[in-house]
């Protein structure tokens, strides 16, 4: 055994697919990697089933990379199989850590998304009114699907997480340092988050064109006005989360002159991104006249939408009060 | 639980240089009023991260209270602005979590105002009373 190469699991949970992208996306990289390593389950690249996996020792893998946030009975299911096979847990992309865009439908429950997704969207064509059931008779067969929970949960508030891989998706340098930590047993304490603690304006390039005292008298949406490639974007009232999120991501939407959404998640120091966001966006309306901040306070269209985009699962409230959803 | 048996529990920030400062006042004066505000003393109103009156909420208060100094009064100069706008901000955000504005209040009360604060303390009360439990779910949205 001592010569065997460390066994490493890829799963995937409620994703977009684009987390498995990133892993795919190391190019070359990706061949050291496979050469170091022994893949012991990847379901979108390779041919393994969950037998295999349950056939394996507890604590028999090195590793489990899993993406995606927690939705379905189905996932819980193989998260927690994972997380006893495995010596290492790692949420992998910015749903697994936080909760991610699914986690958005934490503003509704199951029967407000089944009723939109399976009758009203204006494509739906369901005249029979069919619905998704967890059990269903057909032919004298009993068939069986998962249960979709009301709540979307990040990976940590379903099994013990050990280390997480921000971003969405997590870009190549951080997997790869990741990766080799992991290999070498140069690993930071338990439960860091792998990219450096601090926000993404120190490092970011418009930064230095921040105004001394920022001031915002208008919000605007990125569509409407023409953005300026270099100024900072809270400096042009468009909202940027750079203040109240974690660096490490390159600035890729930044330098695509689009503002950060606050995908890395918060830094050590603060634990509710949104509400660490609004506070220091609240700070820098440039008024003091109460009918002014109305109007500004009326301009941000989708408060929490906006500053809990990735996090809105692994934020204090978690989710939208159960009896208020009609 | 019948809202008029319920009391509702409700957390309050008041700043040190004249909300508690009040509130003291009134207790001193032995003014009696409604005692379900559990006070916190903070050294401004602009003191109040909004991650506090979120993490109030979650930990089971049904009504939140921040109270400052009469607006031009602050002792920091501008911290009860500050406070204003991010309540105004957070009240806004608050409804979209299903938690109603009526549940969360601003309020200036002087150092000299005990009787304001008496007077806040069960207006307030009485309002989240007639609304009843917040019932959030004390571990938020951790799996069972
Ligand atoms: S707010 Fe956005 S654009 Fe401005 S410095 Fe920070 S990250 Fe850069
Ligand atoms: S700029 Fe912000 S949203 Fe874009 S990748 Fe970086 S952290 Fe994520
Ligand atoms: S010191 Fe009272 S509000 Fe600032």
């Amino acid at each position: 055994m001592s010569n065997a190469k460390p066994k490493v699991a890829f799963y995937w949970c409620a994703s977009c697919g684009g987390c498995e992208e990133s892993i795919v996306d190391l190019a070359e990289d990706i061949l050291k990697v496979v050469a170091a390593v022994d893949i012991v389950f990847w379901p979108v690249a390779l041919d393994f089933k969950k037998k295999d996996v349950e056939a394996m020792p507890d604590g028999s893998i090195a590793v489990s990379f899993i993406n995606g946030a927690i939705r379905l009975s189905e996932q819980e299911e193989m998260v927690k199989m994972l997380r006893r096979k495995s010596g290492l847990v790692v949420a992998h992309g910015s749903c697994a850590h936080m909760g991610g865009i699914p986690g958005l439908g934490n503003f509704w429950n199951k029967e407000t998304i089944f009723r939109r997704a399976y009758h009203t969207t204006p494509s739906t064509d369901n005249p029979d009114k069919v619905v998704p059931l967890e059990k269903t008779v057909y032919d004298g067969k009993e068939l069986t699907l998962p249960s979709f929970f009301d709540t979307v949960y990040s990976l940590d508030q379903v099994i013990d997480v050990d280390y997480y891989l921000p971003g969405c998706a997590p870009p190549r340098d951080l997997i790869l340092n990741a990766v080799t930590a992991i290999l070498e047993g140069k690993l930071p304490p338990k439960g860091s988050v792998l990219s450096p603690n601090k926000s993404e304006c120190d490092t970011c390039d418009r930064n230095k064109t921040k105004p001394e005292k920022l001031s915002i008298k208008e919000i605007k949406r990125t569509w409407e006005i023409i953005l300026d490639p270099e100024k900072c974007f809270l400096a042009q009232g468009v909202i940027c989360m750079g203040p109240a999120t974690r660096d490490g991501c390159g600035h890729r939407c930044i330098n695509g002159n689009m503002p950060c959404r606050g995908c890395f998640g918060p830094t050590d120091q603060v634990y509710d991104q949104g509400a660490k966001f609004l506070s220091a966006l609240a700070s820098i309306l440039d008024t003091n006249d109460e009918k002014e901040m109305d109007r500004i306070v009326q301009s941000i269209v989708d408060p929490a939408g906006t500053f809990y985009r990735f996090s809105l699962p692994k934020s204090l409230l978690g989710r939208k009060r159960m009896e208020t959803i009609k | 639980m019948s809202n008029a048996t319920f009391e509702p529990r409700l957390v309050g920030f008041l700043c040190n240089w004249c909300s508690y400062t009040g509130a003291d006042l009134a207790g001193t004066a032995r003014m009696t009023y409604a005692p379900n505000v559990r006070i916190i003393r903070v050294m401004c109103s602009g003191r109040v991260d909004p991650q506090f009156v979120l993490k109030a909420f979650k930990e089971g208060a049904d009504g939140v209270l921040i109270s400052g100094c009469h607006l031009g009064d602050c002792h920091y100069k501008e911290g009860n602005y500050k406070a204003l706008r991010r309540y105004k901000l957070l009240s806004k955000m608050l409804e979209q979590f299903g938690i109603e504005k009526e549940r969360f209040r601003l309020e200036w009360v002087s150092a000299a105002e005990g009787i304001k604060f008496q007077q806040v303390c069960n207006e307030f009360t009485e309002q989240v009373r007639k609304m009843g439990p917040l019932n959030l779910s004390p571990n938020g949205g951790q799996h069972e």
